[in-house]
């Protein structure tokens, strides 16, 4: 009896607490927050339609008195952006591909059979899930001046071609479907290698999916190993490309806004798109880890 | 413990030296199988990980500038160099600053919008989207926005601390000042990850055990510090691990930021990638570089470690009498 009560009372106190005074400053303070993430973009969009005198003009306006796209204009004549996309797309497209391939069947592999070696081997490749790339970046260019790859796509990709936490994230998603659906198969003929394209391939859909926008984020986000390893403009990654761009027009920030807006427009498309997606194929991935 | 296939024992009691021999021919397929399913991965790995990084710490015993074909061993000359050098020294106290301020600051806030935000489902649902925006847009544009909210002349920022009466600031120009300024950033841009995680957290965390402290009569503070914080251990364990190594390695808002005659000075928002980056790739010393990489190695691995024993024996305590 006792406890029902109190139980209701909790229940009661929280449903209150939004309208207490209490309530009301995490309110605002939540509410504030999210201006404070949404604020600089709208900045970045407003600037990026003002012509130069407005851009420099005191007090800044949010809604540009004589909007143009004159910034625009001149951003896509001063670099190949939509190069850049593509760059970015193919180089992030093969990264994720590799990864997911390489990830879900030694992630099988490691989750449902017992072979010699097979821990030894398995904690090496999750030993380095936490190396930085930064940490190895030198020879890592060294190699590939030496194979003839820089400036080249092959060069671009070849860091990105493997996921030591991706590995690890399948195996533990693998280890979770039961043996028996495996040992099913085998009876109906399944071959081994059928049993990870007919059995765990579909039944990981879940988590592949969640590896790939953390592969593809992930490569997309890439900037020093592009800066390091292309001179050739036509190579650029969207974000070396921006890079280079802001480089250039330093001081020209109508301009600069505009390729940034550019840059960063599909990605925000993309994300409103598949935010719960998105949202979860970043954060779940390391938590699942 | 699960059975896995191949681990079975073959054949059973059969005594039939036919049959074993099936078994284990059939074994040796799966090895087979196992081992040649790993095979690309496993080259991958050693051509892509292995390697590299022990040629990181081979070279770092080296001076070699690339272009000479001679690579004296200098053994430890190097890292002795390292101690001496100015720039390193300070990049080094700069990246420490940036990471423990980015970090904690980071899972502070998030930890606070969490907790405000748990059990109010559709505000949170809301607010996830919104605080994950900076998350998903890349490094690069965030830094070019900043820098021009932070632009002394005609940023938005000193705009709206001119309501305040506030005199403009040069928050990219006063050394100290810049590095404060690349850690709001950066605190800005990863909010939304961790709020998200610790929400991911505080839902697994069951009702009960509120209800329970309710009933003894915690609440408040005293049931965030002694429910929410012990439950959510492994996530904030997990985020700040991860986090701490990110902001160790970070590269791109320096490089982005120090850029033009508005741009921080290069040495007050120095790091210690970019440093590596400016002996490796501008000054062309191989060895020295890697040496600084090695550092950066250590400085990583000692981190891990350290942050896994503290919370470790953090557990340990609260769970004591």
């Amino acid at each position: 009896m006792r406890s029902t009560a109190t139980r209701g009372d909790v229940i009661l106190r929280h449903r209150r607490a939004v309208f207490s005074p209490g309530g009301i400053a995490v309110q605002v303070i939540l509410a504030a927050g999210a201006l404070t993430m949404v604020l600089p973009f709208i900045w970045m969009l407003s600037t990026s339609f003002k012509p130069p005198a407005e851009v420099i003009s005191w007090p800044p306006r949010f809604i540009p008195l004589h909007p143009t796209v004159k910034n625009y204009v001149d951003a896509m004549k001063a670099a190949p952006f939509f190069r850049f996309f593509i760059n970015s797309f193919l180089v992030s497209g093969i990264s994720t591909l590799s990864i997911l391939l390489t990830s879900s069947f030694s992630g099988f592999l490691f989750a449902k059979y017992r072979f010699p070696g097979r821990d030894i081997i398995f904690i090496a490749i999750l030993a380095t899930a936490m190396v930085p790339f930064q940490s190895y970046m030198i020879p890592f260019y060294l190699f590939m001046r030496d194979l003839g790859w820089l400036s080249t796509y092959q060069g671009l990709v070849a860091p990105l071609l493997i996921m030591s936490f991706g590995i690890f994230f399948m195996r533990q998603n693998i280890l979770s479907i039961p043996d028996e659906l495996m040992d099913a198969a085998r009876i109906d003929g399944c071959s081994e290698f059928g049993i990870y394209t007919k059995i765990i391939l579909p039944l990981s859909k879940a988590a592949l999916s969640a590896l790939s926008i953390f592969a593809f984020r992930n490569a997309w986000s890439d900037f020093i190993w592009p800066l390091l390893i292309t001179n050739d403009i036509n190579l650029y990654t969207m974000e070396l490309g921006l890079g280079m761009f802001q480089h250039r027009f330093t001081v020209d920030y109508g301009c600069i806004t505009a390729g940034s807006v550019i840059s960063v427009a599909p990605i925000l498309v993309v994300f409103a798109v598949f935010r719960r997606n998105i949202i979860e194929g970043i954060t779940l991935t390391g938590l699942k880890g | 413990m699960k059975s896995e296939y191949a681990a079975r024992p073959s054949g059973g009691r059969s005594t039939s030296t036919s049959r074993s021999a099936r078994a284990s021919r059939r074994q040796l397929k799966l090895y087979l199988f196992c081992y040649l399913g790993l095979l690309p991965t496993i080259l991958l790995f050693v051509i892509l990980r292995v390697r590299p990084l022990f040629s990181t710490l081979q070279l770092s015993f080296y001076n070699w500038n690339m272009i000479k074909p001679i690579k004296p061993f200098v053994g430890f000359d190097n890292y002795r160099a390292l101690l001496k050098d100015d720039l390193f020294l300070l990049s080094l106290r700069n990246t420490t600053l940036f990471a423990f301020g980015t970090v904690i600051m980071t899972a502070v806030l998030s930890l606070a919008l969490a907790s405000a935000l748990s059990g109010r489902r559709k505000m949170s649902a809301f607010y996830q989207v919104v605080y994950f925006i900076p998350v998903v847009t890349p490094m690069v544009p965030v830094s070019i926005i900043w820098k021009w909210i932070y632009d002394p002349g005609y940023g938005l920022l000193n705009y709206i601390l001119s309501f305040f009466g506030i005199e403009p600031v040069g928050w990219l120009t006063y050394p100290n000042l810049a590095l404060f300024s690349i850690i709001v950033m950066c605190i800005w841009k990863a909010l939304g990850y961790n709020m998200v995680m610790f929400l991911v957290g505080l839902k697994a965390i069951s009702r009960q055990y509120y209800e329970a402290a309710a009933i003894d009569g915690a609440s408040g503070w005293k049931s965030f510090r002694y429910i929410t914080l012990p439950l959510l251990k492994p996530i904030i364990l997990y985020v700040l691990v991860t986090s701490t190594i990110d902001a160790f390695n970070v590269f791109t808002p320096v490089y982005v930021m120090t850029t033009g005659s508005q741009g921080a000075p290069g040495n007050a928002v120095r790091t210690l990638v970019y440093n590596m980056y400016e002996d490796g790739f501008r000054y062309f010393k191989m060895g020295y570089a890697s040496a600084q990489a090695a550092v950066l190695l250590l400085i990583v691995l000692v981190l891990t470690v350290l942050q896994f024993a503290f919370l470790r024996h953090e557990d340990t305590s609260s769970q004591g009498p």
